[in-house]
């Protein structure tokens, strides 16, 4: 159906290939031009005095000069086509923030930093960064795949079983609409362990859309899936994991993507108020020192971290799910 | 005696005084009314009758899928009492998982039963003309297409006795013949007994041996037709058309049109 499509459009005479031919040249010079937009950002960067004392402005015009040079060769081998737009305006952006803080001293100092001032953080205290790093992300680790893991063994408990249903589904309505972040106080003081409190709030942070989003899937299940498997014998087991799961699964990535974001949540609330380690603990600390780059450093580095794993947890979506026609791409 | 492997001893069914009620708000709904019934090996039998008589729960009481409210059904003499392999229900939809390929659909009964039987997947996949889809996934399928997989995914099992739950209600009427003559020729070669529901006479006429008519619900048995036609069968010959006329006429169509 779509071949025949296909090759129609390919025969009709369309509008749409002139336009492309004359955008053409346009299209080739592009990737051309983010390297040099690096190469003059370092050398204002390296060239023009600094509006104040900043550290590592040499650095920073070494960076920018070498992310030039890296451009002109990805734009030599041709692989910087459908980036080059956001590479320059990268650059762009990067010439401008340090033409406007680092030479002309636009805005009031320290609430906004200068790109040496994020370097220098970097550069400086990325120890204590990457240990802040590691230590949210084992924190997480723990308290997102247990409440996953947790949610869905819920979900299929209340879409499978209507004596669980019953016993489960009261406690589910009266905790599960209460925000995690509520029971922090009370976690804190129960649990001795500040670290073993943040995970079992994030496990329920988390835990809650999943068992929610999982009972939803499997009550949908089409029962002539059951009575498929049942004609050939199925027991309960088989009807569990290879049925009703499978058949729930793209409303569990649902409950998975929601719980992430709620887990996040709960990581940096958690660890701002009781965890003396991780990102959050960072953030809280630099704002209290009024550390602001060092702010805005843990801030860069925190949302990287939560895009990674949104987009690991989109692969392992697009990995289960091939078998959808289509879905949303991250 | 020599058993060919492609072939299975079929079953011989009985069903004694089998009535099934629904519970609907409070109220008893009969479905199926005192049905008794037989079915040699190997004999197709179509059970015709209006739309939403009952037919259909009788397959899924046949199949062990329910349990009727009274009486006994009987696969070679023992009493059914639940769902098993030997006895495989195609529905109207084919009902594949979409998360399984079209081969992870046919082998789901060596799944459910812990078997492992390439061989058998790669020949039911053959026999309805499939195996350059089996890596094809469901949504890829037309309607025929799918509903033989379904074919496929029943005979995988090697069902003595394959209840047909009207498998080619919801195709086109060329896609439906094509499917016809696909049943019959698996039934030849396979030898297993079926059974049938349809509401379409003249397709009951194609197919079956015998044709049981049942009144509307609840289901009782109405008239047992034997279809003394030769084994190749064609719409227009007069002794069909007469049966035809029979036949709608104990179904309360005596206009003929």
């Amino acid at each position: 159906m779509s071949q025949r499509l296909a090759s129609s459009v390919r025969f009709a005479p369309s509008p749409n290939v002139t336009t492309v031919r004359r955008a053409f040249p346009l299209a080739q010079t592009l990737p051309w031009l983010a390297g040099p937009v690096w190469l003059v950002a370092a050398l204002v960067t390296w060239r023009a005095p600094d509006a104040d004392d900043f550290p590592a402005t040499n650095d920073l015009a070494v960076l920018f000069a070498a992310l030039g040079v890296v451009l002109l060769v990805a734009a030599a081998g041709r692989r910087l086509s459908a980036r080059a737009p956001w590479a320059i305006a990268l650059g762009v952006g990067f010439g401008l923030w340090e033409v406007a803080q680092a030479k002309l001293l636009w805005l009031p100092r320290p609430f906004f930093g200068t790109p040496q001032d994020l370097l220098d953080v970097f550069q400086s205290d990325w120890r204590k960064l990457g240990d802040s790093l590691l230590h949210s992300l084992a924190l997480l680790a723990i308290g997102y795949l247990g409440g996953a893991t947790l949610g869905i063994a819920v979900g299929a408990g209340l879409g499978r079983s209507p004596r669980f249903r019953y016993w489960v589904r009261p406690i589910m309505r009266l905790i599960g609409p209460l925000p995690p972040v509520a029971l922090l106080p009370l976690a804190f003081v129960l649990i001795p362990s500040s670290r073993v409190a943040g995970d079992a709030l994030m496990a329920l942070a988390a835990g809650f859309p999943v068992a929610v989003l999982t009972w939803s899937g499997i009550a949908a299940v089409d029962p002539a899936y059951y009575d498929v498997a049942r004609t050939m014998g199925a027991k309960q087991r088989f009807l569990l994991f290879h049925v009703a799961l499978p058949a729930a699964t793209p409303q569990i990535f649902v409950g998975l993507f929601m719980g992430l974001g709620a887990s996040f949540s709960m990581l940096v609330v958690a660890e701002m108020l009781g965890v003396k380690s991780g990102l959050g603990f960072y953030l809280q600390w630099a704002q209290g020192w009024a550390a602001y780059p060092n702010m805005y450093a843990a801030l860069l580095v925190m949302s990287l971290m939560c895009s990674a794993l949104m987009t690991v947890l989109f692969k392992l979506r697009d990995h289960l799910l091939n078998w959808q026609k289509d879905g949303l791409k991250w | 005696m020599v058993i060919s492997p492609s072939r299975t001893t079929p079953l011989a069914l009985r069903l004694e005084h089998v009535s099934h009620a629904f519970h609907s708000d409070g109220a008893i709904v009969p479905v199926i009314d005192n049905v008794s019934l037989q079915a040699a090996p190997g004999e197709f039998v179509a059970l015709l009758g209006p739309s939403g008589c009952g037919k259909s729960t009788l397959l899924r009481l046949i199949a062990g899928l329910e349990a009727p409210k009274e009486g006994a059904i009987y696969g070679d003499d023992s009493p059914v009492t639940g769902p098993g392999p030997d006895r495989i229900i195609m529905f109207q939809d084919p009902t594949l998982y979409p998360w399984r390929r079209v081969r992870g659909n046919v082998a789901l009964g060596h799944d459910i039963n812990g078997r492992a039987d390439d061989e058998a997947v790669t020949a039911a996949l053959k026999l309805v003309d499939l195996l350059d889809f089996e890596r094809a996934w469901p949504h890829q399928l037309s309607g025929g297409m799918a509903q033989r997989v379904a074919l496929a995914r029943a005979l995988v099992n090697d069902p003595r006795l394959l209840l047909l739950d009207e498998p080619l209600g919801k195709l086109d009427s060329l896609t439906r013949l094509t499917m016809q003559t696909e049943i019959l020729r698996v039934w030849r070669e396979k030898q297993f007994t079926a059974l049938m529901v349809t509401h379409d006479v003249e397709e009951a006429l194609l197919l079956a041996t015998r044709i049981v008519v049942f009144s509307p619900r609840p289901a009782r048995i109405l008239a047992d037709i034997p279809v003394s036609l030769p084994e190749r069968r064609h719409r227009d010959d007069p002794k069909l058309l007469s049966l035809r006329k029979d036949i709608l006429a104990q179904l309360g169509h005596r206009e003929d049109w």
